[in-house]
């Protein structure tokens, strides 16, 4: 991190006195103290009181705790629905992450020039961003009714004669959420593409085009590595975006079909700790969660850092 | 843009052959071909489900029931609004809405402006990592922290009102981060003239720091809007009835109502729950735009 250039007022008449400089610390304190205490009481407290309470066996309306060791990280390892879980959450954030990565790329990439109506149609795909993702859930829910919705309906027009059952089959309802984050989320990844290939160095890809090379040449040598710094910002935006996804799954699908058909690991640590009334399981699951997710960010920052230094 | 320049190039220094000029020519057509065809297929990709959407909120039941499906409705039925408006405390939720994004924006724009000027403007030893600590505040999921947020505020007594929703809310990363960036961009001539003329700290915020800060303010203040008007989970956990539920959580209610959901009176509301968000976005959309991307951008 850069260091801030210095823009404090330098202190008038006795440099060095104590008492100028206090003022400034209680100064400081009052106007970022109550931010940082929010931030540590409602952030960074309940992180680490996670890694306490999944030793517990713990009922979150019952003041009493028991004290099991290990027992919920081997009750995780070993139940059988972990894996579902844990196979959810990898599916839907890939395919949430590279899905609208590329897609936002390709449209940025394409409208990145001259067009009639470019901002209208930067503001209709950046539009669904804005709407809640409950709103966006309850309405898509409809949108893919396997008997009355619009897209059995597009299926049927394109030949498609046997619908798949967005409802009842855990394969399709994982696709049907998918879907729909993707929808909502799509305008997020190609607005900050956009605006990053308007910061590029539009000389080179016109030297290289110039001497022949061609458009997918151009663009994977010259445009790609100098969007790679807001490549790697939007992985890890979007990953840490598409982890938290909470009010889609549980308006569309309660985490089903079959019990856990759509249920990630966000998903897990709400039905466990305020269903079941497992909070001590939950706070396990939530805490594997942090620390898969601290390793990511970690290996994405040292990648950053490197291709920087390139 | 890129093509005038080549072509213009061409035409003054590089003595290009006749038939490269028209291969170039070509692509340049194809590309910009492709372009609309992309704005066109995104076009309907965003919109046919809106249009869908707002259809169904108009339908009578036999429309909405019925294959092949209906494009138009045969006779409108706006009485699925009113429907949605009675059949749940609709605008109680929406009052609740207001109230709690109203607060929590002016909390977190509040703590966000102060936040950044002292850690831009004043001195304080270590204050780098201070920011540090705020700033890493936006890689912990507010999911991970629910658990022991809600025994906390439910030991408090706080369940199932405003404060309980708002409080855990209002810590600021993202504004803080965003503000700090601005300010640290405003020329040092503008502070030092202000010093000079022997202004306080007060008296820069007000009269030079904040003049001169428009645009990221209204980046941040309608970033702010938009995610809290929004926010699901938490204000979920912490309401138990409709007296202090927001829309979306009340919308869940309208679904819910009965065992088989009337997707007529579902949609109205879910039209009517975009409907602000969306209005406050098409007027602020270039700021909320250049907010988001500022902050990728140097990120």
């Amino acid at each position: 991190m850069r260091s801030s250039p210095e823009r404090t007022l330098p202190s008038p008449g006795k440099q060095g006195f104590l008492g100028r400089p206090w003022r400034d610390y209680a100064l400081f304190a009052a106007l970022v103290g109550p931010n940082l205490v929010l931030l540590v009481l409602f952030t960074y407290r309940p992180l680490v009181d996670n890694i306490r309470l999944s030793f517990f066996d713990w009922n979150i309306a019952d003041p009493a705790a028991t004290f099991v060791g290990l027992g919920n990280y081997r009750e995780w390892w070993s139940r059988p629905d972990t894996w579902q879980i844990v196979g959810n959450t990898v599916v839907f954030t890939t395919a949430t992450v590279v899905g609208s990565m590329v897609a936002g790329l390709a449209l940025a990439v394409l409208l990145d020039r001259k067009l009639n109506g470019r901002n209208l149609v930067r503001s209709a795909i950046f539009a669904p961003f804005v709407i809640s993702g409950a709103a966006i859930g309850v309405a898509f829910q409809f949108v893919f009714d396997p008997r009355f919705g619009l897209i059995q309906d597009l299926l049927h027009r394109v030949g498609v004669d046997s619908v798949p059952d967005f409802y009842q089959d855990p394969h399709w309802a994982l696709v049907m959420v998918t879907v729909t984050y993707m929808w909502k989320n799509l305008g997020y990844t190609f607005v900050i593409y956009l605006a990053a290939l308007q910061g590029t160095r539009r000389e080179l890809a016109e030297a290289a085009e110039i001497d022949g090379a061609s458009g997918w040449t151009t663009f994977r040598r010259v445009v790609l590595p100098q969007l790679r710094p807001t490549t790697y910002f939007l992985s890890i935006t979007v990953m840490l975006g598409s982890l938290q996804v909470f009010d889609i799954i549980n308006v569309m699908t309660r985490g089903g079909p079959l019990g856990t058909g759509t249920t990630t690991m966000v998903y897990q640590v709400y039905n466990e700790s305020f269903r079941n009334f497992r909070a001590g399981y939950g706070a396990t699951v939530a805490t594997i969660m942090f620390l898969v997710l601290l390793g990511i960010t970690v290996y994405q920052v040292r990648i950053m850092d490197r291709g920087d230094g390139r | 843009m890129t093509a005038g320049a080549v072509r213009e190039r061409r035409s003054t220094e590089v003595p290009a052959t006749a038939d490269a000029a028209r291969d170039h020519r070509r692509r340049e057509a194809l590309v910009t071909a492709l372009g609309y065809a992309a704005m066109v297929a995104v076009l309907v990709t965003v919109a046919l489900p809106l249009y869908w959407i707002v259809m169904t909120s108009f339908k009578d039941r036999p429309d909405i029931y019925t294959l092949p499906v209906t494009w138009w409705p045969g006779t409108f039925h706006p009485e699925n609004y009113a429907e949605a408006t009675t059949s749940v405390p609709f605008w109680t939720f929406l009052r609740n809405s207001v109230i709690i994004t109203g607060v929590l924006s002016a909390v977190k724009f509040t703590l966000g402006v102060l936040s950044a000027y002292g850690l831009v403007f004043l001195r304080f030893p270590g204050k780098n990592f201070v920011f540090l600590g705020i700033i890493a505040a936006l890689m912990v999921p507010n999911q991970i922290t629910v658990i022991s947020n809600y025994a906390l505020v439910a030991e408090w007594g706080w369940r199932n009102s405003f404060h309980g929703i708002i409080v855990p809310l209002a810590g600021v990363a993202f504004g803080t981060f965003l503000m700090r960036n601005h300010f640290l961009s405003i020329p040092t001539e503008i502070i030092e003239a202000a010093r000079m003329d022997g202004a306080g700290h007060a008296r820069l915020l007000w009269r030079v720091v904040l003049p001169v800060s428009g645009p990221t303010m209204v980046a941040f203040a309608i970033i702010t809007v938009v995610t809290e008007w929004n926010e699901y989970l938490w204000p979920f956990l912490m309401a138990d009835d409709a007296s202090v539920a927001p829309l979306p959580i009340g919308l869940t209610q309208l679904q819910n109502n009965d065992g088989l959901t009337d997707w007529g009176p579902v949609m109205a509301g879910t039209v009517l729950t975009m409907l602000p968000i969306l209005a406050v976005f098409l007027v602020l959309q270039r700021h909320m735009i250049k907010g988001l991307t500022s902050g990728a951008v140097k990120g």
